[in-house]
């Protein structure tokens, strides 16, 4: 589909839903520029209240792993249960840890 | 005319406008030029008929005779319909669309401004819920009148045609007739002189960066508020009773 030059680019959506959260990536939409994409998000992925900021990265400017090295990357991590933080008392009334 | 026959005849002016403006809306769900308008167009199309909803429930309480929301909008006839002439215009290629509802949200947002400060505490009510969404329709009619008219020539061109097709429909947006009139002193509806000026602020606004060219005021095709309408509104209504009149109180 994105090889087709007459397709508008491919964004990525991103949406935060409080105040204070991280933005969540939630799809993807095609747009013509940033300021379309905007609206897009904002008809596609806000509709039940969803939102109340958008951020949208063409999917281009994206770098991604390869999966090829997962098994470098993530697997030495499998044994090393120290680095949880499994140790500690959780704080009363923390929520977002 | 009685203020109670005055302010149901006015809060049917106001419903029939969102009600027939979202049925064409509407008509475009699964058509859309792209995934995401189609969604952005029904989500215009839902925003119009919630507030014609309350509007029609308005009306059914002030004309006092048990005619509730599905009543006034799928048990009336053409002539008793009266929404503008622009709104019933047919949806054409997308420019059409979009000027057709470029027009209407330059003068809805304006007007549901006006109308929070209406005397009427529930036409006040309801349009103060409308004003949020009426912004956002500007801006999305707004920004792809601007894209089309300063894209390419095509756009271009296709975009002020449906602009010089559709002017002539504009006009019956700010006619202030008797009905209207008595309304306005009782601070009930919104001067339209004034609802004039913001519209032709926003579209002034809009067609110089659109590079589009403002037709000239000359004949408009108004009546649409005394029920006289162009030869499109019978098949619309055609299609939306349909299911009312075939089989009455039907429900599902």
């Amino acid at each position: 589909m994105t090889d087709n030059p007459n397709n508008w680019p491919l964004w990525e959506i991103f949406i935060q839903s409080k105040r204070g959260l991280e933005h969540k990536h939630v799809g993807s939409l095609h747009a013509a520029d940033a300021q379309m994409a905007i609206e897009n998000a904002r008809d596609v992925y806000t509709r039940r209240q969803e939102g109340q900021s958008i951020w949208v990265v063409p999917a281009g400017a994206i770098s991604s792993s390869q999966p090829d090295d997962a098994a470098m990357l993530f697997d030495p991590a499998d044994d090393k249960t120290y680095r949880h933080p499994t140790f500690y008392t959780m704080p009363e009334g923390a929520k977002y840890i | 005319m009685s203020q109670q026959d005055a302010l149901f005849t006015y809060s049917l002016r106001l419903a029939d406008d969102l009600l027939i403006l979202s049925h064409r809306l509407s008509e475009w769900c699964g058509h859309g030029p792209v995934l995401e308008e189609d969604i952005a167009l029904t989500n215009r199309a839902l925003d119009h008929i919630g507030e014609a909803r309350n509007l029609y429930t308005y009306a059914g309480q002030v004309e006092g005779k048990g005619r509730d929301e599905d009543a006034l909008a799928y048990l009336r006839n053409e002539r008793q319909f009266v929404n503008t002439k622009l709104v019933e215009q047919p949806n054409g290629d997308y420019a059409h669309t979009i000027v057709r509802s470029f027009l209407f949200d330059a003068y809805h947002l304006p007007l549901a401004e006006a109308l929070t400060k209406s005397t009427d505490a529930q036409l006040a009510a309801i349009a103060a819920k409308a004003v949020k969404e009426a912004q956002y329709h500007v801006k999305h009619s707004s920004d792809w009148l601007i894209r089309f008219g300063d894209g390419t020539e095509e756009s271009h061109r296709r975009a002020q045609e449906a602009l010089d097709n559709l002017w002539t429909y504009s006009g019956d947006l700010f006619v202030m007739d008797a009905v209207h009139q008595d309304l306005v002193k009782a601070g009930i509806a919104p001067d339209l002189t004034k609802t004039k000026a913001a519209f032709d602020a926003t579209v002034d606004r809009v067609l110089a960066e659109a590079t589009l060219k403002r037709p000239a005021d000359g004949f408009m095709a108004t009546g649409g508020r005394q029920g006289k309408h162009s030869e499109h509104l019978g098949f619309i209504l055609a299609e939306m009773q349909y299911l009312q009149r075939a089989y009455p109180g039907a429900e599902w």
